[in-house]
């Protein structure tokens, strides 16, 4: 078939990446009849396609591209070469997702504001009214069938839900259930309900799950008004002598360079990409990269602070059964100093099957003491921990010039130091992760520390003042008008939950701004 | 391949052998468990050292009920030409530590801890991370080892687990 748009066609708006921002972008344009080329540098694959099976899921999905680390992180250490688990396929990073769909709490966009002024920390408030947000979390949600939200019923709970549920229960937390997830609690939406197989972060061969890859993208297509090009890496994008965005030049599957014209360029390439991408695309009227006036681009990355809590019992849990995030405590998500910290986190469920559990149980770790916890897997629970961690303009994506990827392109390197407010905030769920188990009779608990960054924020931020970010309220960039960031990068600070549903409300929120933009002859 | 029971007799194994502590013999071009559960070939290691490797593998991550086939299917991929002075040189190095202590060798010091002691002493050496690392997925990632720690492996084939116990948690 014939690509639907030339290359040289400069009415249309290109969109870099089809995860949870640029997968929803993509169709929300289309559905309002805007002509859209996505260039997305992973293959596509469908449910049918995935592989229940942890590594050799990763070595499908993953984005695997050279990539460096330093800072205190322990990542940087373990996992070097790894600094996040992120998809390179259509659908991005919404193939591995677990779903947890969680709305922003008032207080969260407004940090700045309501933690005062924490030492070290680059805190800013989002350009954004809350209120303004309510409609588009509800669009969001019923896009993504999100479970106990529009009538939706929650899912059922597994086994290591119950152990979770009984342990909050017993130290008094009140606030635990199955949680809002983007997981069919019923058939809905032309997809099926969950099977309970446990292998949502390999992709969900049912398709229960929401993915942009198999609901956004070909809806888009339908249309007409989308085309997606799968395995069109992006190495730079073009501007005028006006210093507005042209196009962008990508490598095809061939590894052949196409240019593609553009009127809008929006760039969703997950955090570490994105901010790379602006700063490889420096010209000399650009010298410190594109949309960079302010020097913030690739700063204040965030990645939640994480970290989990694996216990043992003495009777079998099995918790590899059902859906790999099962449940929810949210008692300790409130902002309230008194316990040490700013902001808050929440506990979720979580189950890695054998392979990944011996790699990530304590990476690095050998002997007795860590194989006796294996030889317990089978009585093992688990959950994962995710909290607000504080913005740092020295936490950042910088280029690495001595490390080239296969197009020869200086590698990113991700910098991260933990902020003395993200260690006290773990040290905290830890120490509640950990009762929340013995309260139900665990033998022995184990504080696991971060996994590479699943969570990927803040790098090309949103700012009121052109000084202090990257982009406005809208994902619009402060320096040239038809450059956009639509993915998780916009990020002004994280907030205690899970971004996705945030990245596609804010993803449907602009796709109505670069509709209306257009109409009115400003874009 | 590792050759299962059936293809050498223990007396076969055993004439023309040597064995290497208790849990190994090996003889020309191969290694095998004492009780002839299970040889190996091997082409480009010593069979001593590739002995040696699968107790090293072992030792670093002991699992008391997991066969020593599978640990000599963690490390088989070590047997190749390129890998093979590599192996050597490390192996040699936990020979020589054990003998500094007194023992004729690593595989033969009787208890776990005298060869873990040795491994502690080397354990952010480039030979231990390469081992170890290569381990996590070498050991963990063969479906044949999944059932001994009760991991079910995929179950989408079967139906998910929605009516096969997802939620059959008794006790809790
Ligand atoms: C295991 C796991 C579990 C998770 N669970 C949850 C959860 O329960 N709830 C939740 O809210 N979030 C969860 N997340 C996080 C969630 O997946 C991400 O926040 C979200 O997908 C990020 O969206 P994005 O648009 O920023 O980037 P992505 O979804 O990562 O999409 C970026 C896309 O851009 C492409 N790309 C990058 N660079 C280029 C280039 N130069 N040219 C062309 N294409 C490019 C990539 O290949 C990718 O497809 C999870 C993540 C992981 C890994
Ligand atoms: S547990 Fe449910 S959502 Fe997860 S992969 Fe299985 S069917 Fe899909």
């Amino acid at each position: 078939m014939a690509a639907p748009f030339e290359l040289s066609d400069d009415s249309v708006v290109v969109i870099i990446g089809t995860g949870a921002g640029g997968g929803v972008l993509a169709n929300e344009l289309a559905q309002k009849g805007v002509s859209v080329v996505a260039l997305e540098a992973g293959g596509r694959y469908l449910p049918e396609d995935y592989i229940n099976d942890e590594w050799e899921s990763f070595g499908q999905l993953a984005w695997l591209d050279a990539r460096t680390t330093s800072g205190d992180w322990r990542v940087a250490n373990d996992f070097s070469s790894l600094p996040t688990w992120i998809v390179k396929a259509v659908g991005g990073t919404t193939t591995h997702w677990a779903g947890a769909s969680l709305r922003f709490q008032d207080h969260e966009w407004k940090a700045k504001t309501n933690y005062g002024d924490v030492q070290g920390a680059n805190l800013l408030d989002w350009p954004i009214d809350p209120r303004e947000m309510d409609d588009y979390y509800t669009k969001a949600e019923d896009k993504l069938g999100v479970t106990r939200t529009g009538g939706r019923e929650g899912l059922p709970g597994c086994n290591n839900y119950k152990v979770f549920e009984a342990g909050a229960k017993a130290i008094g937390y009140k606030n635990v259930s199955t949680g809002r997830m983007a997981i069919n609690s019923a058939e809905g939406d032309g997809r099926p309900a969950c099977q309970q197989t446990g292998f949502c972060f390999q992709g969900c061969k049912w398709g229960a799950k929401w993915s942009s890859a198999y609901t956004d993208i070909p809806r888009g297509e339908a249309t007409g008004n989308l085309e997606v090009r799968s395995q069109a890496h992006v190495l730079r994008i073009e501007h005028d002598d006006s210093g507005k965005v042209t196009g962008v030049v990508y490598a095809d599957a061939d590894g052949n360079q196409q240019l593609q014209k553009a009127r809008i360029v929006c760039v969703a390439g997950n955090s570490i990409e994105s901010p790379r991408l602006l700063l490889n695309s420096a010209s000399s009227m650009y010298p410190d990269g594109l949309a960079n006036s302010s020097g913030q681009v690739g700063r204040n990355y965030m990645r939640h602070m994480t970290g989990s809590v694996y216990a043992v019992f003495d009777k079998p849990v099995k918790m590899w059964r059902g859906t790999t995030m099962a449940g929810i405590i949210q008692d300790e998500s409130r902002h309230d100093p008194s316990r040490g910290f700013v902001g808050g986190y929440e506990l979720e469920t979580l189950a890695l099957g054998l392979p990944f559990m011996a790699a990530f149980l304590d990476p690095g770790g050998w002997g007795r003491e860590f194989t006796t916890a294996l030889d317990s897997y089978e009585n093992m629970a688990g959950m994962w921990i995710v909290g607000e961690d504080m913005p740092q303009e020295t936490n950042r994506i910088t280029l690495n010039h001595d490390v080239k990827d296969q197009y020869g392109l200086p590698a990113p390197n991700v910098h991260f130091d933990d902020h003395p407010n993200d260690i006290a905030m773990r040290n905290h769920a830890y120490k509640q992760g950990m009762a929340v188990y013995e309260a139900v009779g665990a033998t022995r608990v184990f504080p696991t520390p971060p996994y590479p960054s699943t969570h990927n924020l803040g790098t090309n931020r949103m700012s009121e003042n052109p000084r202090d970010g990257v982009v406005n309220g809208y994902g619009q960039t402060h320096d040239i008008a038809n450059l956009f960031v639509s993915d998780g990068s916009q990020f002004t600070t994280g907030g205690a939950e899970n971004p996705t549903l945030t990245i596609v409300a804010l993803a449907i929120r602009q796709a109505d701004h670069i509709a209306a933009e257009m109409n009115r002859g400003n874009l | 391949m590792l050759k299962q029971k059936a293809t050498l007799t223990r007396r076969q194994l055993l004439s023309g052998s040597a064995s290497i502590g208790t849990a190994f013999v090996i003889g020309i071009g191969y290694v095998a468990g004492s009780s002839a559960a299970w040889a190996m070939e091997v082409t480009h290691l010593k069979p001593q050292t590739m002995a040696t490797l699968i107790q090293m593998a072992r030792d670093i991550y002991p699992h008391d009920h997991v066969a020593d086939e599978f640990y000599a299917a963690a490390v088989k991929g070590y047997d190749t030409e390129e890998q093979a002075d590599m192996i050597e040189t490390g192996i040699a190095g936990l020979d020589a530590a054990a003998q500094g202590k007194g023992f004729a060798n690593y595989a033969e010091t009787g208890w776990e801890r005298h060869r873990v002691d040795i491994l502690r002493n080397m354990e952010n050496s480039p030979f231990f991370q390469t081992i170890r690392s290569g381990l996590v997925t070498g050991l963990y990632n063969q479906k044949a080892v999944w059932p001994l720690f009760g991991y079910e492996g995929e179950s989408y084939s079967q139906g998910g687990y929605i009516d096969r116990g997802f939620d059959d948690i008794n006790w809790i």
